[in-house]
């Protein structure tokens, strides 16, 4: 598993590129850091910051994942908007529900 | 495997589809299919997660005592299993584009065994949540717990964690099409493009699952 040889980059109008394999090693060790890095922090019992850490670690991860992995971080400018689409539609949805379910006024009984 | 060899190109299997200009605009249209794809998974598996959360604000402690009923050595370990599934999904593409297909072969058989590790250990763990009553809505039947509403920390546990599942039969499949295909010799650096959809498909799998583990096994 130790041979680093890639296809030299093409010419920019060409759709392919390949992820070194060194770069995948290194985005696959960082990840499983990661992934240690979150189980510590879970058994240090952060109280109210647990969730917001291990989001963020989570997040952190899923960057990796799809720059690399995914390849966007190569890939048309296209691609990215479109994937990009699918979290701005998701954070709408988070909005307007939050806007409503945070703002309810309790209703008491009458009886 | 000859099909690394650049002079097989021009017999290689796949054929331009005569609507497109030429096999870049084929590649380029293909996977901005996948991209569109990805874009419903993301609002599939986003929904449930934004449920997640507004329940998670709302009953916190019931989300902790339901995270307790998990074990997270299982949850990592599972982790680590599909971390290195993608590593080695990336890598068969890696391959397959650097003209060493027997190398891909390896990749991809490495990745569907990653998938069937994953599975089994889920099926212990939704064996023991069967076994001791750990279930949604009125099927839920279990006896040492304190939160009333525990049944929906399931309901949210069952349905992502099953929807991902899902998720990774069907990934495996389509891997076992893929190496089926790559022994025939279908692929090589000038085309790989189900290779690269699939990939991407199973990346986000990797991805969902990224979420999933912290939010359901340890902060609960």
């Amino acid at each position: 598993m130790a041979d680093k040889k890639t296809v030299p980059a093409e010419a920019h109008a060409s759709p392919h590129f390949v992820v070194p394999y060194a770069t995948l090693r290194n985005v696959a060790f960082a990840l499983l850091g990661f992934t240690a890095l979150t189980v510590i922090t879970a058994q240090m019992h952060l109280g109210w910051a647990a969730a917001p850490i291990a989001f963020l670690i989570a997040l952190m991860k899923a960057l990796l994942v799809m720059a690399y992995f995914m390849g966007l971080k190569f890939d048309a400018p296209l691609n990215r908007l479109i994937f990009a689409c699918g979290f701005i539609f998701l954070s709408l949805l988070y909005i307007f529900s939050a806007l409503d379910i945070f703002n309810r006024i309790p209703q008491l009984p009458t009886l | 495997m000859s099909t690394g060899n650049p002079a097989a190109h021009s017999d290689h299997t796949h054929h331009t589809a005569h609507h497109f200009r030429d096999a870049d605009h084929e590649f380029v249209t293909s996977k901005e299919g996948i991209w569109l794809f990805m874009v419903t998974e993301i609002l599939m598996f986003g929904g449930l997660f934004v449920g997640y959360f507004f329940m998670h604000n709302r009953y916190p402690e019931m989300f902790a005592e339901g995270a307790s009923h998990l074990d997270w050595r299982m949850g990592a370990f599972n982790t680590v299993v599909l971390i290195l599934s993608s590593w080695t999904m990336a890598l068969s593409i890696h391959f397959i584009q650097t003209g060493r297909n027997d190398k891909a072969t390896k990749m991809l058989l490495t990745t569907i065994a990653c998938g069937a590790i994953f599975m089994v250990v889920k099926f212990f763990e939704y064996k023991a949540k069967f076994e001791h009553g750990l279930l949604p809505g009125h099927f839920f039947h279990a006896h040492e717990f304190t939160a009333p509403n525990l049944a929906m920390y399931f309901g949210f546990y069952f349905c992502m964690t099953g929807l991902h599942g899902t998720h990774v039969l069907i990934g495996m499949g389509l891997m076992v099409w893929l190496l089926k295909r790559n022994l025939r010799g279908d692929f090589n650096e000038h085309y790989y493009t189900p290779v690269e959809g699939v990939g991407l498909f199973w990346h986000i799998v990797d991805l969902i699952w990224i979420f999933l583990f912290p939010l359901l096994y340890l902060v609960g």
